[in-house]
């Protein structure tokens, strides 16, 4: 036990300072907001992450906001298990058309008023794979978006810095 | 037996069956072609000889459609071929012989509209509803575009297997599940907490990859490849390539099969320290996932300031590589590698001697020997329960065929041995890092291409951080990509899943899946 709180201790607390992005930061990284959300919910945003199809990369990014480094946390920005906590999908992939179905229904047992981020470039246009026989292809074929955080994969400093961008109101 | 004998001494068995064996050689391995009615009695033998089966793939070719099979032992692997009608393509299946061949069956089934004689399980796999039953994506005459609906109905008609009895319940789970995680459906029947049966339904991130291979050039394969499961990258990419190159006729230059040893070894060292991480947050240990998530962080940040990009994607292209490495580089990444080693040595105290997390790694989630050998599992699935195979030291590919480490092996089999066999996994990297900086030279990282001739074929082999991954490529004329097939390691762990489950608890699912974390982009493709 004595190991575990010496290594605690001399890590420190490694998170890192962020400052809410201006408008030209977010063009800078390729973010398009077309709606801010609603003073309502400024301060915290509860997200439901799905995974419609990606080949994965995203979601390792998206995993590495939780690091001590970002800890989005800190800003209110939680994951949930549901759709029906969410505030915010945040959908990843090209939608593949065996994921359709459960993408549309889980946009619908979001409450509203709901908000949908695209992430990464197959979410953004269809990326690598494009449209096909498997592959619906953008995330706003499939559902509306109101956001979208190009990458391949985005980093989480993208990340961070458009889901902060979505929070100012 | 030495390596090089086995393959004698089965041929004379075939002959003496009266099974006929055609032999063609390949840039990278023999091709054995033979007659489409001993297919199964082809897999009969191998059992007998102790091959494993490592992959099987088809191609539809003017008409008439080829059936693979690639098998290995002792590092020397064959590659072996039937060839069918298109018009009636029927066959004896293998998965009576091998059960890892189930599912790839299956997948040609759906993909090409085989039919394997005498196949245990006939349900469909990759398809879901967004073909037509009648409808094969991978022949020639499907289009690209396909036929879709507006909207792709779910697959809600799949045929599980049921229990009945007293208490016995049914739970499931997905395709989006809880977490940040891939999308797949698992059913399992339970009574209380214990897992009677559990039983995997994937597919769902089916988004056409070995479709949209076709008609690719080399540099655009090289790119898909890097996008078939996102977490094996530099994996994916080096084996499309090393295929290409070996149907081809290129040799990559030393400086840059060095650079790819460093990346690929850079990958598993990523994606164990996650996993480790993760393993430990499944039962609720947070230090442990916090100070893994941490170094991993840094890691990745190390790979975007010296490569360019924190997964190291599109770093390898077709001849070499696209990055190259300063002095100051190397020193950056030794210094980083001693940094890492230290840390690593700080916290596994720390964990080993912790009862509570003892208690819930150590018996939970056990595969046994046997069955990690029947279903020919790789990588740390496979070490975890004593099968001791590494390609990197099994069929070394330059610059592994210039180093020296220890394959890292444990032989409980349960959830505490998959996560030692990580551990060990990233100190062997550290070492072989630090021997390819130690031997690299000036001199090009890149190898002019030339176009390959219409048809040449190979497979790409390589040791991935999930384990083997093989790549099957076939040129079409004017360098354009006829036929890609990427076996992901994951097609061969998934399986083991269903066996490794039973009888712990539901609520230890998750930290039994995370041991083995299988990919699902990669196995959907």
């Amino acid at each position: 036990m004595l190991r575990l709180f010496k290594k605690i201790i001399t890590t420190g607390v490694v998170t890192e300072k962020y400052k809410v992005p201006k408008d030209d930061e977010l063009e800078k990284l390729g973010i398009q907001i077309k709606r801010h959300i609603d003073k309502q919910f400024s301060g915290s945003i509860a997200i439901r992450q799905v995974d419609a199809g990606s080949c994965n990369g995203c979601e390792l990014e998206i995993h590495a906001l939780n690091n001590p480094y970002y800890d989005i946390e800190r800003f209110g920005i939680h994951f949930v298990a549901s759709p029906r906590h969410a505030d915010v999908l945040l959908v990843t992939g090209p939608v593949s058309r065996h994921m359709q179905t459960a993408l549309l229904r889980t946009y619908e047992a979001t409450p509203n008023p709901k908000w949908v981020v695209a992430v990464g470039d197959c979410a953004a246009c269809g990326g690598e794979f494009g449209v096909s026989y498997a592959s619906c292809g953008a995330v706003a074929n499939v559902i509306p978006v109101d956001m979208v955080i190009a990458g391949c994969p985005p980093t989480p400093h993208a990340l961070m810095k458009g889901l902060l961008g979505l929070m100012k109101g | 037996m030495s390596a090089s004998n086995w393959t004698t001494d089965f041929l004379n068995q075939l002959t003496a069956a009266a099974i006929t064996v055609e032999q063609f050689s390949l840039p990278s391995t023999t091709l054995w072609q033979i007659e489409s009615g001993h297919w199964q009695q082809f897999a009969d033998y191998a059992l007998a000889q102790q091959l494993r089966w490592v992959a099987g793939w088809a191609e539809h070719v003017e008409g008439r459609l080829f059936i693979n099979a690639c098998f290995e032992k002792q590092g020397v692997y064959v590659l072996s071929r039937a060839i069918v009608n298109a018009a009636k393509p029927e066959l004896p299946s293998q998965a009576t012989v091998y059960p890892a061949a189930s599912r790839s069956e299956r997948h040609t089934q759906d993909m090409f509209g085989i039919h394997f004689t005498g196949h245990p399980d006939h349900r469909r796999w990759t398809r879901h509803q967004a073909w037509a039953k009648h409808d094969y994506p991978l022949r020639k005459d499907f289009p690209v575009q396909g036929g879709p609906e507006t909207v792709t109905p779910p697959d809600k008609e799949y045929p599980f297997v049921k229990a009945h009895g007293e208490g016995v319940y049914e739970i499931p789970v997905g395709p989006i599940h809880a977490g940040i995680i891939e999308p797949g459906h698992f059913r399992f029947q339970a009574v209380g907490e214990l897992i009677l049966n559990l039983e995997e339904r994937l597919g769902y991130v089916h988004k056409g990859i070995e479709k949209i291979a076709e008609g690719r050039t080399p540099e655009a394969l090289a790119r898909l490849a890097g996008r078939v499961s996102g977490d094996t990258t530099v994996g994916h990419c080096w084996a499309a390539c090393r295929a290409m190159e070996q149907a081809t006729g290129i040799e990559i230059p030393p400086r840059a099969a060095l650079l790819r040893g460093i990346l690929a070894e850079r990958e598993r060292v990523a994606n164990h320290l996650g996993d480790m991480g993760a393993i430990c947050n499944d039962v609720a240990f947070i230090f442990a996932h916090m100070q893994f998530s941490r170094l991993r962080e840094l890691w990745l940040r190390t790979n975007a300031a010296v490569f360019g990009h924190r997964l190291l994607m599109d770093r390898i292209v077709p001849g070499g590589v696209v990055c190259d490495l300063s002095e100051a580089d190397c020193a950056l990444i030794e210094r980083e590698c001693v940094r890492l080693s230290k840390e690593l040595s700080e916290i596994m105290p720390a964990i080993d001697l912790n009862s509570s997390l003892e208690d819930r790694l150590y018996t939970a989630g056990y595969l046994s020997p046997e069955i990690a050998a029947a279903l020919g599992t790789v990588g740390y699935v496979g070490l975890a329960s004593g099968q001791d195979r590494d390609v990197r030291r099994d069929a070394p590919y330059p610059p592994y065929d210039q180093a020296s480490f220890k394959v890292a092996l444990e032989d409980k089999g349960d959830v505490a041995s998959r996560f030692w066999v990580r551990y060990k996994e990233i100190n062997a990297s550290l070492k072989l890092i630090k021997q390819f900086i130690a031997q690299l030279a000036a001199g090009d990282t890149l190898a002019e291409w030339q176009t390959p001739p219409a048809g040449s074929e190979s497979l790409g082999i390589v040791e991935g951080w999930r384990g083997e991954i093989i790549a099957y490529i076939r040129f079409d004329a004017g360098n354009k990509i006829a036929r890609y097939y990427p076996r992901d390691p994951s097609i061969l762990n998934w399986p083991a899943l269903e066996k490794l489950v039973l009888n712990n608890i539901v609520p230890d699912f998750p930290v039994c899946n995370k041991s083995l974390n299988g990919s699902y982009s990669g196995n959907d493709l």
